[in-house]
């Protein structure tokens, strides 16, 4: 069992969880994920490590209450426990031979993005961050990531806060300006992945980007997390989950995510009970 | 005076058609009755080839005399002393081209039920008595041993009965590898495995669930927290698909995927919140046991038709005999001598059929067996909303590229030396699918065992 030491909202759809994991916290890099098992009863459920604390042995994960199995874990309190926690799986982010990065966060994406932020600077990069949400209440992580990078830009879809306008708008007129990237790392949704690529490529700079596919065991077992990368199978639990965009086939793999689409909609009315059963126990 | 009947004392099974729709343990097993019965069919003979014939060399004729004396005590203990798992592989060896293939009584009629003995006599030490065994005094030294499999679990067994402190750290959830992820439960019952998991740990066994050597711990750092010896048995797990267009559709699947979302994550229950695909038509590519198994998962998560499709005839099938037999029993469609082309899709990316070729067999290729060559023109297609394949699977690369030193062939099987199953890494041991590829659970557990006696040699300097 890995306790939940620390529980905080970030905003209504989005947890920060610290969990007691010694093991994973003495390995985990930025970049690589875990798989948490939230019951006996519950799927394997890949999360992004978002951030730890080798000495006091936690990790920090940052989701969004999407489907049936974020959701129960989010009914989880401080000192409540999670039955499974694996990890550090996946490979870290390459922040080598990088000078200048920009790292793109979409959403919850960004939770993934910051740690990688912080990996590249500690290893000498300037850092560059474009944050972009749907509008100000779900704004996340923006202390940490003006903390972390030279230069921080937050977008918002609405103009709430920030600027308005998507991420790849402000990409484009960084690069227009003349500004210079070695790499560009995106994570976020599938066409706001896509779309930084397209927006990257003609500038010639290289954009990486972190894959959630459907998985199972993590470890290179079940095959389920399969993209095609340049025209070759990957399995995105061992070979990533970072690729080069520009090789990345993102409509089979928006496919794939979408796998049990009926059954989630499903789960989201029928398996309301045992959200609420959870509820009460806790 | 022995039992002469030509035939096995026939295997009580679940209704074919019942079974269709439920998971539980499809082969009932022998009554004490039907066990003696059939034990008196052996000859007990002088010069028991059937011993041979075991991987690890069980004595057969002597427990099999027991039980024909109805000393199903006896018989189990003899099983036992060579056999870690005897629960286990009376239900998924293939004794049909081990043991039971040396039999003579299998030169007129068939030979002795060698595996269901073994099944029998397991099942009644286990229903019958219920002494845990004795955790035996410490001998100070600690040995790794990474993966829970039949070789982890074999090689942990013999080490920990020597004093070993042996820890198991395993990747997934729960214990067992491919016992509980792989081995459908209506074949395997899981309750068996977890048994045998709890009689290592009662024997001091320290068994680390969600461990993922080669990235949580590495080899090496295991030997710095002074673990003496590390075996490993990490299978093969890494699915081989075939390389044709349309392998990325929603509803292809490996074997490994859908049999994990059976079996490990429990999905065709309706407590479980891990899906897979409730198909219609499912067709599964391949031949083996996993290919039966996948079939038979699908059959009773609700499929109408599940056919399996198998490039070469039905003397080459490489199942055990009697999954085949249950297979075919339940319905399963046997589309032999068809290979898939590809997987077609609707506009949603989704599989609905696979285009297959019809296949003749030609001259036999370097594995002995005859290659099967296409049939041009011979194209069909063959609806499937779901496809499966169970190609076969290799040794997962994680540790071979984690630990300096540790080889493996082209193949990506680590090498170890056959004489003392050490890889070419010190105080490394390895054994199982790891070093041979896919096989079977009996030759990983005898491959654990033999590994054991080696690191024990080593470790207490006996020659």
């Amino acid at each position: 069992m890995y306790e939940i030491v620390k529980k905080r909202e970030l905003n209504p759809d989005v947890t920060l969880m610290e969990v007691a994991a010694p093991f994973v916290a003495r390995k985990a890099r930025a970049g690589q994920f875990i798989i948490f098992r939230v019951d006996e009863r519950g799927e394997r459920v890949p999360l992004t490590i978002a951030g730890y604390d080798r000495e006091k042995g936690t990790v920090t994960i940052i989701f969004q209450k999407a489907g049936l199995s974020t959701r129960l874990l989010g009914e989880l309190k401080e000192g409540d426990a999670i039955l499974d926690f694996v990890g550090p799986l996946g490979k870290p982010t390459c922040t080598e031979g990088i000078k200048k990065v920009c790292v793109i966060g979409g959403g919850v994406g960004c939770a993934i993005a910051y740690p990688s932020a912080v990996a590249f600077r500690e290893a000498g990069a300037e850092v560059t961050a474009i944050a972009g949400f749907r509008n100000k209440q779900i704004v996340i992580l923006e202390e940490e990531f003006r903390a972390a990078c030279g230069r921080t830009y937050i977008m918002t879809d609405d103009g709430s806060y920030g600027e308005k306008g998507l991420v790849t708008a402000k990409l484009k007129e960084l690069l227009d300006a003349g500004e210079t990237f070695d790499e560009v790392l995106a994570i976020g949704p599938i066409p706001m992945m896509r779309f930084v690529v397209e927006t990257a490529k003609p500038y010639g700079v290289k954009t990486v980007v972190s894959l959630n596919p459907i998985m199972v065991d993590g470890t290179g077992m079940c095959g389920g997390c399969r993209v095609t990368v340049g025209g070759q199978v990957k399995f995105a639990c061992v070979d990533g989950p970072d690729f080069d965009g520009s090789l990345v086939d993102f409509d089979e793999l928006a496919s794939r995510n979408r796998t049990y689409q009926d059954r989630e909609r499903e789960a989201a009315e029928g398996h309301a009970c045992r959200l609420l059963a959870m509820g009460k126990e806790g | 005076m022995p039992n002469m009947t030509l035939t096995k004392t026939p295997m009580p099974v679940q209704d074919p058609k019942a079974r269709g729709s439920n998971f539980l343990e499809v082969a009932l097993g022998y009554t004490p009755e039907m066990a003696v019965e059939e034990a008196k069919r052996c000859l007990n003979c002088k010069n028991p080839k059937c011993v041979e014939g075991c991987p690890v060399n069980i004595r057969i004729p002597e427990f099999i005399t027991r039980m024909a004396e109805g000393d199903f005590r006896g018989a189990y203990e003899i099983i036992a002393a060579d056999n870690a798992l005897p629960a286990v592989s009376g239900r998924v060896c293939p004794q049909e081209t081990q043991c039971e293939q040396k039999c003579v009584r299998g030169i007129k009629g068939e030979p002795v039920a060698i595996g269901r003995l073994e099944r029998f006599a397991a099942d009644w030490y286990r229903e019958n008595v219920h002494a845990m065994p004795q955790k035996p005094e410490s001998n100070g030294k600690k040995v790794a041993v990474v993966g829970s499999g039949p070789a982890g679990l074999a090689c942990a067994g013999e080490l920990a009965k020597r004093g070993y402190q042996v820890t198991v750290f395993e990747a997934l959830h729960a214990p067992g590898g491919v016992l509980v992820y792989g081995i459908p439960e209506f074949r395997l019952p899981k309750a068996i495995v977890a048994g045998e998991v709890e009689k290592l740990e009662a024997q001091g066994v320290e068994v680390m669930t969600n461990m993922v050597i080669g990235r949580v711990l590495s080899i090496d750092e295991l030997m710095e927290q002074g673990y003496e010896a590390v075996f490993i048995g990490s299978g093969a797990g890494l699915p081989m698909f075939m390389g044709i267009p349309g392998e990325g559709l929603r509803g292809v699947y490996s074997a490994n995927e859908y049999l994990t979302r059976a079996n490990l994550m429990k999905a065709y229950r309706e407590d479980s919140d891990t899906p897979v695909l409730r198909s219609k038509r499912v067709a599964v590519v391949g031949g083996g046991n996993v290919a039966m198994d996948a079939a038979r998962c699908a059959l009773r998560l609700g499929a109408e038709e599940v056919s399996i499709v198998y490039r070469r005839g039905e003397a080459e099938l490489p199942a055990r005999a009697e999954e085949i037999h249950h297979a075919k029993e339940e319905g399963i469609v046997f589309r032999l001598l068809t290979n898939p082309v590809r997987v077609l899709g609707d506009e949603e990316g989704r599989a609905r059929a696979m285009e297959c070729v019809r296949m003749e067999l030609g001259e036999p290729d370097a594995s002995g067996r005859r290659r099967p060559v296409a049939i041009p023109g011979s194209e069909f297609t063959l609806e499937a909303d779901t496809v499966i394949m169970a190609l076969g699977t290799s040794p997962n690369p994680l540790l071979r590229s984690t630990t300096p030193g540790l080889e493996a062939n082209r193949r990506g099987c680590l090498v170890v030396d056959e004489e003392t199953m050490m890889t070419t890494r010190e105080k490394v041991y390895a054994g199982g699918d790891a070093v041979t590829g896919a096989a079977t659970v009996i030759l990983a557990m005898g491959a654990g065992k033999k590994a054991a006696r080696e690191i024990h040699r080593k470790l207490s300097g006996t020659p």
